[in-house]
């Protein structure tokens, strides 16, 4: 055993994934499949992030059935319903445990270096050597937090998504939130139901119904492949990644979510917001545009669905074909609002997330911090990513994504150590062993 | 029946325009441009401004020509009407953006165009520029653009261009969208 200069055990091991959700899990499952000797470190506990990073009403977007990891497929007597967090923390839970999966928790990782055709892992609890690594870390560990959000006035509480549990957490009054994702709209209902005043800003934004034509939107678009396009049928994949997720909450009556149904409930619906000066919020006036695009494009995947069920012959078995209300709007939407006269106490920033990688030393990003990876094979060697949205294919970042993207890449990851290893170092792949 | 693919043509070189995209994805520093005018004072309200010179790419760039602009209130505020009034400009500017616009995302998915005018309208309240109610802005209360499209496309496809067109316009955004202004004096 090898100590560090600070006293820390150094383990040599051949691979290191970082990070024990669901991407983490699967990746270890299939090293273990292809006889990698390997560890799975991580921050906090299995899932940690959906387990203390997320707001506590939380349930997947997806439906049970589609939440399949290698080795594990839902078995239970609701496969249409939607697992809330204490669920699918138990689930990735048992399945790490159930897998014996080398994960070391509570294990920060303060640092990868590049070493010898390998890398150096760094953490408070030791430091690993290895010749492969596989970041899986995930996309949303920082909330997005908009510059502007220093001019808001002292007195409002300022929440991010990342923050946010409750209801409980908010002062009395209106409440301002800024974004149009499922987690907006998700936030907009929850508060708009607890009594609070809710004017919500959205720039661009994915809307689509929860069922349609008497099936789960998800079920659809798995059917019609849509979920399986990959990188090369996107010709912007830098666009299809930065999009915020689609408008829809996992419920347990299949509730629909949309800007409609919440101004329904007198929610106010203002542009993204550009500024704040003076206290005063001032809001883009593409709102129009910006929700006129986002129904067109939800009809364009409706008729794809459309389309399927013809090319099927399903017609005769499914409800008709329909098309929604577009999104309502006032002629002149508001254009700023004085956050200290107009009664908001509160600010929620459902702005997105970033990925943090600022412990790893590794020349491996762009000039704006971004991974550079080509479906999860990063631009130096031996080094993998997991988890990423669009990573391999469109459902690359969704639970049931990490199927296909675990097996390619701890494929590629195996033909790489193969191809550079010598034959001492190739002993370290062992015989596959069952595991189940 | 013909069977080859169509391709459309606009006028647009979407080619030029993709190669520079990704040209200046390597290179954001020559996508940095200065766009300019001067204005010169006539007489009333009347004043003449010039086009010429910009940068980008990395270099002074030059129009072929040096483009004259006169501007002027119209008669009705007593004054000589020697061109257009510069919120005028405005409306043409955002006009000729999205229809530049609507040509080149029609070119890009290869949609034909046989004709497109855009009509566009703002809406004023001038007691804001007399300084009669400090409570109405000066600028436009609001703008409203038609545009009459003929093309190869469906309504939707047609809808989804004109969407597209404002989502990637600059002046849509500048008038959109609150821009820092710096005047000073010399």
């Amino acid at each position: 055993m090898n100590t560090n200069q600070s006293g820390g055990v150094i383990t040599t091991v051949t691979t290191v994934v970082i990070g024990a959700g669901q991407a983490g899990l699967a990746t270890s499952y299939e090293l273990q499949q292809q006889g990698v000797d390997h560890v799975v470190l991580e921050r906090g506990e299995v899932a940690n992030s959906w387990c203390h990073e997320r707001w506590d009403s939380l349930r997947l977007l997806t439906p049970r059935w589609q939440t399949v990891l290698p080795g594990y497929r839902y078995q239970g007597d609701d496969p249409d319903g939607f697992m809330d967090k204490a669920e699918l923390v138990g689930l990735l839970r048992r399945y790490g445990e159930q897998n014996r999966a080398p994960v070391h928790t509570q294990t920060t990782v303060s640092g990868v270096y590049p070493k010898g055709g390998g890398y150096r892992v760094v953490s408070e609890r030791g430091e690993w050597h290895c010749r492969s690594l596989v970041l899986a870390t995930g996309a949303f560990n920082k909330p997005h937090i908009p510059a502007c959000s220093a001019a808001i006035p002292i007195h409002i509480r300022q929440l991010s998504a990342m923050d946010y549990r409750n209801p409980s957490q908010l002062a009395s009054g209106g409440v301002l939130i800024v974004g149009a994702s499922a987690t907006g709209l998700q936030l907009a209902r929850e508060l708009q139901q607890a009594g609070h005043r809710v004017t919500i800003a959205a720039g661009e934004h994915v809307r689509m119904p929860r069922r349609y034509r008497g099936r789960d939107i998800f079920w659809w678009m798995d059917a019609c492949g849509l979920l399986d396009k990959s990188l090369q049928e996107v010709d912007n994949i830098a666009r299809v990644r930065q999009l915020p997720s689609a408008q829809l909450v996992g419920s347990t009556d299949n509730a629909e979510l949309d800007f409609n149904s919440l101004t329904a409930g007198g929610a106010q619906l203002v542009g993204r917001l550009m500024a704040v000066n003076k206290g005063v919020a001032q809001f883009s006036g593409s709102l129009h545009n910006i929700c006129k695009m986002a129904d067109l494009k939800m009809n364009r995947l409706l008729s794809t669905i459309d389309q399927w069920i013809a090319r099927n012959d399903m017609e005769e078995d499914m409800p008709a074909a329909q098309r929604f209300e577009p999104t309502r709007l006032p002629d002149a939407p508001q254009l700023s609002l004085d956050l200290r006269r107009q009664d908001i106490s509160n600010v929620i920033w459902a702005t997105g997330f970033r990925p943090d990688y600022s412990w790893l030393h590794v020349p491996v990003l762009n000039r704006k911090g971004q991974l550079q990876h080509d479906g999860g094979i990063v631009a130096a060697p031996g080094l993998y990513a997991m988890g990423l949205p669009f990573m391999r294919r469109h459902k690359s970042s969704f639970i049931y994504g990490v199927n296909d993207d675990a097996r390619e890449i701890s494929g590629h990851l195996v033909d790489y150590l193969r191809a550079s290893g010598t034959d001492q170092e190739a002993g370290n792949l062992r015989p596959v062993a069952c595991i189940c | 029946m013909n069977m080859y693919t169509k391709v459309a043509n606009n006028g647009v070189n979407t080619e030029f325009l993709l190669g520079a995209r990704e040209a200046l994805t390597e290179a954001p520093g020559g996508a940095q441009f200065k766009w300019r005018a001067t204005c010169d004072w006539v007489n009333g309200t009347h004043s003449s401004s010039e086009v010429e010179g910009f940068y980008g790419l990395g270099d002074e760039q030059q129009h072929k020509t040096c483009f004259r602009f006169n501007a002027d209130h119209p008669g009705v505020f007593s004054a000589q009407d020697n061109g257009a009034t510069p919120v005028e400009y405005v409306l043409v500017g955002l006009a000729s953006c999205l229809t530049a616009g609507v040509a080149a995302v029609a070119q890009h998915r290869n949609v034909q165009l046989h004709s497109v005018r855009a009509t566009i309208e703002g809406d004023m309240d001038i007691q804001g520029i007399l300084g009669i109610d400090a409570d109405v802005r000066n600028g436009y209360q609001g703008i409203r653009i038609k545009f009459e499209i003929d093309a190869d496309a469906s309504p939707e496809d047609i809808e989804a261009i004109v969407a597209q067109s404002q989502k990637r316009s600059a002046v849509f955004d500048i008038i959109a969208n609150p821009t820092q202004i710096s005047v000073t004096i010399q």
